[in-house]
């Protein structure tokens, strides 16, 4: 006898966030286009041992430069072809990744930490400790990062620990900067309030009352800096300041490569291109994570 | 010789995910020079979105359409977009609710007040700066020369409010439609902000539409009224019919909200209406009012419900939407109060 | 507004200290200088005469107070490599940088706040999507590979633009290209949230309420509130450029401060890197200096408080 429809339970309680959430994930293109081609590339780097068709570091002078197998001259053998010392090109791609994907996390983790400690602290604690990390953040971002990364590393020596070392000491800004917006914003909240009002110490609040709030603004920001250390790792070893031969970081194959540029532009364009579709893949992701989180910041 | 303004079964769609929000859903009414129509409803009863729709400035997803639009004969359902702009501001314009954000923060009063007049008029700097100085004084603004330098942000709300009214009488328009202008201020600056209104159209004999929540405000300036429930007018008519005869039940219960002097004791609890507006996503059956009305029957839940005209004067337009006879409707009302 | 300039000014003051001891102590990031402009290969005495004659047996802060006080004066020191003062070095070399900088902002401006207010006006059309890719790609594409793309196929494969050296406007069309794709996806971005957001205040519906013509609305109303933050990013984004010029002036062999900053880097040219970090910082500390002021003068509700 209702002529006024009731809407049934489920229409008004809807999905739980939780079930809001994947659909959301799933739904979203450049999230499923980033996490697939990012699998391929982990799978690629945890696989290498057992994948890879040659050792990336044996040397075959005899077989330099074999073009790739779809070219004329090319062959299974070495599915990618060789680079200038007859290495098999495929075989250090892979490898490659590793190196990428190693630098990538651990500097993230680095500055990760670093960056969200001084943010943290600066919104949460205001005044003086957010003046000083402010004025920190000011100076950080004065100095070219490149710059001071290509010194540092040309002092002290090039190796992959100092390659990481400096960048996660210098890449903590962006951290620092969304770290201390989110805080503040947190803190400002009625349940903080409540919190200290009953009591809880400080180390309390910040642990479980503001920390699991900026986590997703933490995990954007992490990603798109994982993507800026690969970058960065990628353009100090193209410039030779980074990671030293023999080992396979992209960017050192592409500068190796750029002596063959007019013929064998292949030896540019493979690593080029797989470092481009690692980064595209970080920051589709990153994106994607953001607006499936916040979905009101992209209409 | 037609009205200023002649609405015919307008309806405004919103399309969601889950189905077609139907915000508006057919509403007439006409306004004419001279004259003011409040309309008076609950928030989200589609009384601004009515507004909105008369100046083309839906939001881009809403649709909206309708059997008669007529504004001066001119059909403003057909008019090209660039037209309608030549219209808007000039011969119809528009205040709002929120005079603290309504006003652009990077340019001075000045600049706003003129850009009005230079759109729709062939006039000189000068001639758009003189007219401006005048309205600002004539809102009771004092100083106006050198407020024109000023930017929104040196101004209080109720002097904002004041330059959105100057704003909209730049070009000397024939319609104003006025949505809550007085909501976001004061209470002692509403009233001087009403008064202005009132005021200002009388002078000026424009047709106003002035669309609110505050029936006391209806009592004070209205000539006509609509009460809009759930996108649809439930009660209209001239302010003196509509407030001693209510004869839909929501006016009633409207209507017992409000004290009266003299007549609620002290202590004694104000009328208030239970239960909750319906969804308006979607097809309705029956009277939107049926869940909360006093009097439902068997036949509110399945007919829809025609607006009744009645009165001695088929013109005023005295209408109301119950399935209850007009006889039982009086009854009810004369219970009530 | 002059207590806000006489704020911003003393930070930057204090910025430029704090960058001033960090370029110092890059000296003895390696150890002992000294060492390190002898070579490894040096005896003793040799080393000792070094130690003696640039005064690094001195105690640290009197070293340092010397260095700030010559570089105050405009004095950084004699090239370890190039024998030469450094201070001729750099801005004999500082214009063809800051030329590149200035068109690759320039071009960076000019491809993407269009693009971005035009896909904030038109959500979800041809035009948002297209500046949603360029975007995505810019920032997946690692300047030193999209150079040598562009050398690939602009040099090579059709022989229009010089792949090196910096005679003439020409030599600068692809690395303005690349630098300044590098700095799009952030400032088309900036611009179309910035203008999503504005699109949607009340202040535009009141534009409209006036009647007044779509563009108007959009540039007049729209943009001027929404480029605001825009600018102060354009300038941040410029700064950064200094460091991508290492980078791209590198590949291209422009013979510009970037260039010189990765010569001098290769070489241990320490005075040279030193004063390369010093200046480039400067410039960046006076760029978000003036942007601030900039910003400032834009926005009435700061500038008239």
């Amino acid at each position: 006898m209702a002529a006024i429809t009731i809407p049934a339970a489920e229409d008004i309680v809807g999905p739980t966030p939780g079930q809001r959430l994947r659909k959301r994930i799933i739904g979203h293109r450049g999230v499923m286009i980033g996490a697939v081609i990012l699998a391929i590339i982990v799978l690629m780097a945890l696989l290498a041992p057992l994948l890879a068709p040659h050792d990336p570091y044996t040397q075959n002078l005899g077989n330099r430069i074999v073009p790739p197998v779809w070219t004329d001259g090319g062959s299974w053998v070495h599915p990618l072809g060789t680079d200038g010392l007859g290495r098999d090109y495929l075989s250090r791609l892979m490898y490659g990744a590793q190196i990428s994907l190693f630098i990538g996390f651990a500097t993230a983790l680095i500055s990760g930490v670093i960056g969200t400690v001084m943010g943290v602290a600066a919104g949460y604690f205001g005044g003086r400790v957010d003046l000083v990390v402010t004025f920190l953040i000011t100076c950080r971002l004065s100095m070219p990062v490149i710059l001071v990364s290509l010194a540092v590393v040309a002092l002290v020596g090039s190796s992959l620990t100092v390659v990481v070392m400096v960048l996660g000491v210098l890449l903590w800004d962006r951290y620092a900067v969304v770290m201390r917006s989110a805080t503040m914003q947190v803190r400002s909240l009625d349940y903080v309030a409540a919190a200290s009002a009953a009591g809880c110490s400080t180390w309390r609040i910040l642990v479980s009352e503001i920390l699991p709030n900026v986590m997703n603004p933490l995990i954007v920001v992490a990603t798109l800096e994982v993507a800026h250390a690969v970058l960065l790792e990628a353009a100090l070893s193209f410039l030779g300041l980074g990671v030293q031969p023999p080992l396979p970081s992209w960017g050192l194959m592409i500068s190796e490569g750029k002596d063959y540029l007019l013929f064998e532009a292949w030896l540019i364009t493979i690593p080029g291109i797989c470092l481009f579709a690692l980064l595209l893949a970080i920051n589709l992701l990153g994106d994607g994570v953001r607006d499936v989180t916040a979905p009101e910041n992209r209409s | 010789m037609a009205a200023l303004l002649e609405v015919e079964n307008l309806r405004v769609d919103i399309p969601l995910g889950a189905g077609d929000l139907h915000a508006v859903r057919g509403i007439s009414f006409q306004v004419d020079r001279g004259e003011t129509l409040c309309i008076v409803g609950e928030s989200g009863c589609g009384k601004s979105l009515t507004s909105l729709s008369l100046m083309d400035l839906l939001p881009p997803k809403a649709r909206r359409s309708a059997d008669r639009l007529a504004f001066d004969g001119i059909d403003l359902a057909k008019v090209a977009p660039s037209a309608m702009s030549d219209i808007r501001g000039n011969r119809m314009a528009m205040i709002f609710q929120e005079p603290m954000t309504s006003l652009n923060p990077a340019y001075t009063i000045g600049n706003q007040l003129e850009e009005a007049l230079l759109r729709h008029r062939n006039v000189s700097g000068r001639e758009a700066r003189e007219r401006a100085v005048h309205l600002l004084e004539k809102v009771g603004i004092t100083g106006a020369a050198s407020r024109l330098g000023q930017y929104p942000h040196q101004l209080s709300g109720g002097l904002r409010q004041r330059v959105m009214i100057a704003m909209a009488l730049m070009c000397g328009p024939e319609l104003i439609l006025a949505d809550e202008p007085t909501t976001a201020l004061d209470v002692t600056i509403q009233a001087q902000i009403l008064h202005l209104m009132i005021e200002l159209q009388k002078e000026f004999g424009m047709g106003m539409i002035l669309i609110t929540h505050d029936l006391g405000i209806v009592a004070r300036v209205a000539d006509k009224v609509a009460v809009m429930y759930a996108g649809q007018i439930v009660e209209s008519g001239t302010v003196n019919e509509v407030f001693e005869n209510p004869m839909h039940p929501y006016t009633q219960g409207l209507l017992r909200c409000i004290p009266v002097p003299g007549k609620t004791r002290r202590g004694e609890p104000l009328g208030s209406i239970p239960g909750i507006v319906p969804s308006l996503i979607g097809e309705m059956k029956g009277c939107a009012f049926a869940n909360r009305c006093p009097y439902t029957f068997e036949a509110c839940l399945t007919t829809d419900v025609p607006l009744f005209e009645t009165g001695s004067n088929p013109n005023a337009g005295r209408g109301y939407r119950c399935l209850l006879s007009e006889q039982q409707c009086i009854e009810n009302a004369k219970e009530v109060a | 507004m002059l207590i806000y300039t006489l704020k911003r000014l003393v930070v930057a003051l204090l910025v430029a200290l704090t960058i001033s001891l960090i370029s110092f102590g890059l000296l003895y990031l390696s150890g002992d200088p000294a060492t390190t402009i002898a070579g490894e290969s040096a005896n003793q005495a040799a080393i000792e005469a070094i130690r003696e004659q640039y005064g690094f047996n001195r105690p640290l802060y009197e070293q340092y107070f010397a260095w700030v006080g010559r570089a105050l004066q405009g004095d950084f020191g004699t090239s370890f490599y190039f024998k030469v003062p450094v201070t001729d070095l750099i801005f004999e070399r500082l214009p063809v940088t800051l030329g590149l900088g200035l068109s690759a902002i320039a071009f960076a401006i000019v491809l993407s706040i269009p693009l971005g207010v035009l896909a904030a006006r038109y959500p979800n059309s041809i035009v948002d999507r297209l500046a949603l890719t360029i975007s995505v790609m810019g920032q997946a594409m690692p300047s030193f590979w999209f150079a040598l793309l562009l050398i690939m196929v602009f040099s090579f494969m059709y022989p229009l633009l010089p792949s090196s050296g910096s005679e003439t406007w020409v030599h600068f069309i692809m690395p303005t290209v690349v630098l300044g794709y590098y700095a799009t996806p952030a400032i088309m971005r900036l611009t179309r949230t910035g203008m999503l957001e504005v699109l949607g205040a009340d202040y535009i519906r009141t534009a409209r309420a006036k009647g007044l013509r779509p563009r108007v609305v959009l540039f007049k109303h729209a943009l001027r509130n929404a480029i605001i933050p825009v600018v102060s990013l354009s300038a941040v984004q410029l700064g950064f450029m200094l460091g991508g010029s290492i980078v791209v002036e590198t590949i291209f062999a422009l013979h510009g401060t970037g260039y010189l900053a990765w010569e001098s880097i290769r070489r241990y040219d320490l005075p040279t890197v030193q004063a390369i970090l010093l200046v480039f910082s400067l410039i960046y500390i006076v760029l978000t200096f003036l942007a601030d002021l900039l910003n400032a003068w834009l926005d009435p509700r700061i500038r008239v408080g």
